[in-house]
């Protein structure tokens, strides 16, 4: 960020005076407003998506009065949220009541910052990348189970519950998962990782084929990340016809609201994530978007990430209307007996790999074969 | 020394499920006691929706009450209609034309399906698939626009009458059953493929809430409820009635395909196979049915014979009893009916016994229990 700062500085002679840490404040402020712009737009077409993929799947039509052919139904909806009676309940814990809603969504954002859009467009590139997004998003389970907890419902303190023990056992798997993209790039930097997937027409070199692991790896990984986010077939902290509606029951208005979108956050940060590590991130393939003019190159590569996320996110809308819910005794079942063991057994897979074959991934292996 | 137990006692958490539950399929109220997520106790709680449809049957003529069974399953208002129909008959010795007799049948089975396929959809809904549910309405729409067709109504037909039914078939309406017939039958095999079969839907079910043949008997389970647990009752053969002994139908019973025979799959799976039934019996009915008259001639206000009589009948639900009492006057001296969904309530608490919250809704689904048989 500082580099860019100076880079900035030097660019604009208006801004000789001014000094840097200003700049780089400024700079901050902006980057953070556009992320945010980007992920409530997201999160705002993203539930207009849903409901559109959800119409189709179960043969009826979907949002289709506000707007042409139902556009701007979320528009009306975040409306319609922000506009509702913001109700507490009498015998709430206030003060967490109203915190709970915050830390859902601030774990759900955060992870937005280090999410690479493109060849240059990060707005952190840090180079603990993976972790920190592991880090923020657990947040996530803190403000669930203060919802759950401080609602004075028995309902919603079982929802609470249950996302606590549920987020909390998935998110081992999850990050043993992710650990192969990691130890390929030799790097925590979700940059990195992208960058380690280039080469060989930009498809082969994705970690999903670098090795039969690897492969296996991502499906975990979806499996896992779609639980710790609480998708179906793994939604029991807010298990409608069990639960009623779980941790979030007793919240209404733009509290209800910021549950809302710290859900689809996640949705659109576990696509991300393994787009990132498994399917290439911004690689174009066919093409190195890294050799064309920078907003070219830019902009071609955020269209690519875009586009595979989307695809993710859209697969696991797909999931989510297809399949019933799992009980919660056979969620830990699946988390502890089989997803723990599995990823761990992968990761062991992945590292001999990495040191029997020197790094090299089988379409590697492959080119090498023909020169 | 003080254990942990001492310290931070643990004590059981009582919990209202209902009368406003998504699950509860109505105004059912199970007042559950859980440590954690297993539940140690549930007592459901009945008469959320109680109307005194009974009493109200003393107050009104034979005829007059017909409208009122619409309101007793209204999911199945075609069976309850038949079902009071058949009742009054009994005890009036009404000779009914034989054409009406197999309109009766032919609706009173593709009620059943279209009921049979709201269980289907609510539970798979409650099992959190909410996709199916939309199928099986989507198909249930295609039933109602035939029983629009034949008596004008979606949802209350009051369609029976004593004596007949109170018209005939509209040109049009056999050819339009068989071609709904056509167009549905293969869906059973795709609702299957989608859901029944499930991984985790058959977890979900299988040896959830076993019931063990004696004690379903002895509980007194009818219908689906009771063939789930291997027993091959069904009131359609054991105690024909109407024109049902001329069709050729199996009785379709539990197996214990995906675990103990008796738990909720087998349950759920009696109404998938009845559905495939209810179809044969239709196909048969529409191929056979005589012309003729459809309604007996009734004076409206009749008094039957001072005596009593108990009618049952198959409805979707289980058996649906009808006791009537006549005091030779025009309106019944008394009325009693038993439902299966009222019955079912009884082996609840024994059933849910140690379960786990999210099998209680599954439970509630597999009794595929309907409130206002509940309290009538």
């Amino acid at each position: 960020m500082e580099a860019l700062a100076i880079s900035l500085v030097n660019a604009v002679p208006l801004l000789a005076g001014v000094p840097l840490w200003a700049v780089t404040l400024l700079l901050m402020v902006v980057v953070a407003a556009v992320i945010l712009v980007f992920a409530l737009t997201f999160e705002g077409v993203g539930s207009l998506v849903l409901r559109k993929v959800a119409g189709d799947i179960q043969a009826r039509i979907g949002p289709n009065r506000v707007g042409p052919n139902g556009m701007l139904q979320f528009l009306a909806d975040g409306v319609k949220l922000v506009l509702k009676e913001d109700l507490i309940p009498a015998n709430a814990d206030r003060l967490l009541f109203k915190l709970a809603p915050y830390f859902a969504f601030v774990g759900s954002f955060a992870a937005f910052v280090v999410v690479p859009f493109g060849v240059g467009l990060i707005a952190a590139d840090l180079n603990i990348g993976i972790y920190y997004v592991m880090a923020v998003t657990s947040l996530v389970v803190i403000g669930v189970l203060l919802a759950g907890w401080s609602s004075n419902n028995k309902w919603a303190l079982l929802g609470g519950m249950r996302a606590a023990a549920q987020i909390v056992s998935y998110e081992i798997p999850v990050g043993m998962a992710l650990i192969p993209a990691v130890l390929i790039a030799g790097s925590l930097s979700l940059q990195d990782i992208v960058r380690s997937q280039s080469g060989l027409l930009g498809i082969f070199g994705w970690n999903l084929f670098h090795n039969p692991f690897t492969f296996f790896s991502f499906f975990l990984y979806f499996t896992a990340a779609q639980a710790e986010t609480n998708q179906t077939p793994f939604d029991l902290p807010e298990a409608e016809s069990e639960l009623v509606s779980g941790y979030n029951v007793e919240y209404s208005g733009i509290r209800f609201g910021l549950f809302f979108l710290s859900e689809f956050g996640d949705m659109f940060i576990v696509a991300t994530l393994s787009t990132a590590c498994f399917l290439g991130g911004w690689n174009v393939p066919f093409f190195n978007a890294g050799t064309l003019p920078w907003i070219w190159g830019n902009l071609f590569s955020l269209g690519v990430f875009l586009a595979k996320a989307f695809t993710m996110v859209l697969i696991m809308m797909w999931v989510r209307w297809t399949l019933p819910r799992l009980r919660v005794d056979q969620l830990m079942r699946m988390a502890w007996k089989y997803l723990v063991p599995l990823t761990f057994v992968n990761l062991l897979g992945v590292s001999l790999w990495l040191l029997v074959f020197k790094g090299k991934g089988i379409p590697a292996m492959i080119a090498s074969l023909f020169g | 020394m003080t254990t942990r137990t001492d310290a931070l006692p643990t004590q059981e958490m009582t919990i209202n499920m209902g009368p406003q539950h998504p699950s509860t399929h109505g105004v059912l109220r199970v007042i559950l006691t859980t440590d954690g997520e297993v539940v140690t106790r549930a007592v459901p709680d009945v008469g959320y929706l109680h109307r005194g449809l009974e009493k109200i049957g003393e107050r009104v003529t034979y005829a007059q009450y017909m409208p009122f069974t619409d309101r007793l399953d209204y999911l199945a208002a075609m069976n309850c209609n038949c079902a009071w129909a058949w009742a009054v008959e009994k005890l009036a010795k009404i000779e009914v034309p034989e054409r009406a007799e197999y309109l009766r049948v032919i609706v009173c089975e593709l009620n059943r399906i279209s009921s049979h396929l709201i269980a289907f959809g609510s539970y798979t809904a409650d099992m959190g698939a909410f996709t199916p549910f939309l199928y099986g309405i989507r198909e249930r729409e295609h039933v109602n626009d035939l029983f629009e067709m034949i008596c004008g109504n979606r949802l209350t037909y009051n369609y029976a009458r004593v004596g007949g039914v109170s018209g005939d078939a509209p040109p049009g309406f056999l050819e339009k059953t068989k071609e709904f017939l056509d167009y549905f039958e293969p869906k059973i095999d795709e609702y299957n493929n989608l859901i029944s079969y499930n991984k985790i839907f058959v977890h979900r079910l299988a040896n959830v809430a076993v019931i063990p043949a004696e004690e379903a008997v002895a509980y007194g389970l009818t219908g689906p409820n009771l063939r789930g647990s291997g027993v091959p009752f069904d009131l359609r053969k054991d105690e024909p009635y109407s024109v049902y002994p001329k069709f050729d139908f199996k009785v379709c019973v539990g197996t214990g395909e995906r675990g103990t025979l008796g738990d909720c799959f087998d349950r759920y799976m009696v109404r998938i196979n009845e559905m495939r039934e209810s179809i044969k019996i239709v196909r048969q009915a529409v191929a056979q049915i005589p012309d003729g008259p459809v309604l007996a001639k009734v004076p409206r206000l009749f008094k039957p014979p001072v005596g009593e009589v108990y009618f049952r009948s198959e409805c979707p639900r289980g058996e649906t009893g009808i006791y009537l009492i006549s005091d030779g006057s025009v309106n019944p001296f008394r009325l009693k009916i038993r439902t299966g969904s009222f019955v079912a309530m009884n082996i609840f608490e024994k059933v849910t016994k140690g379960l786990m919250i999210a099998d209680i809704v599954a439970v509630i689904g597999s009794f595929d229990i309907i409130l206002p048989e509940i309290d009538r």
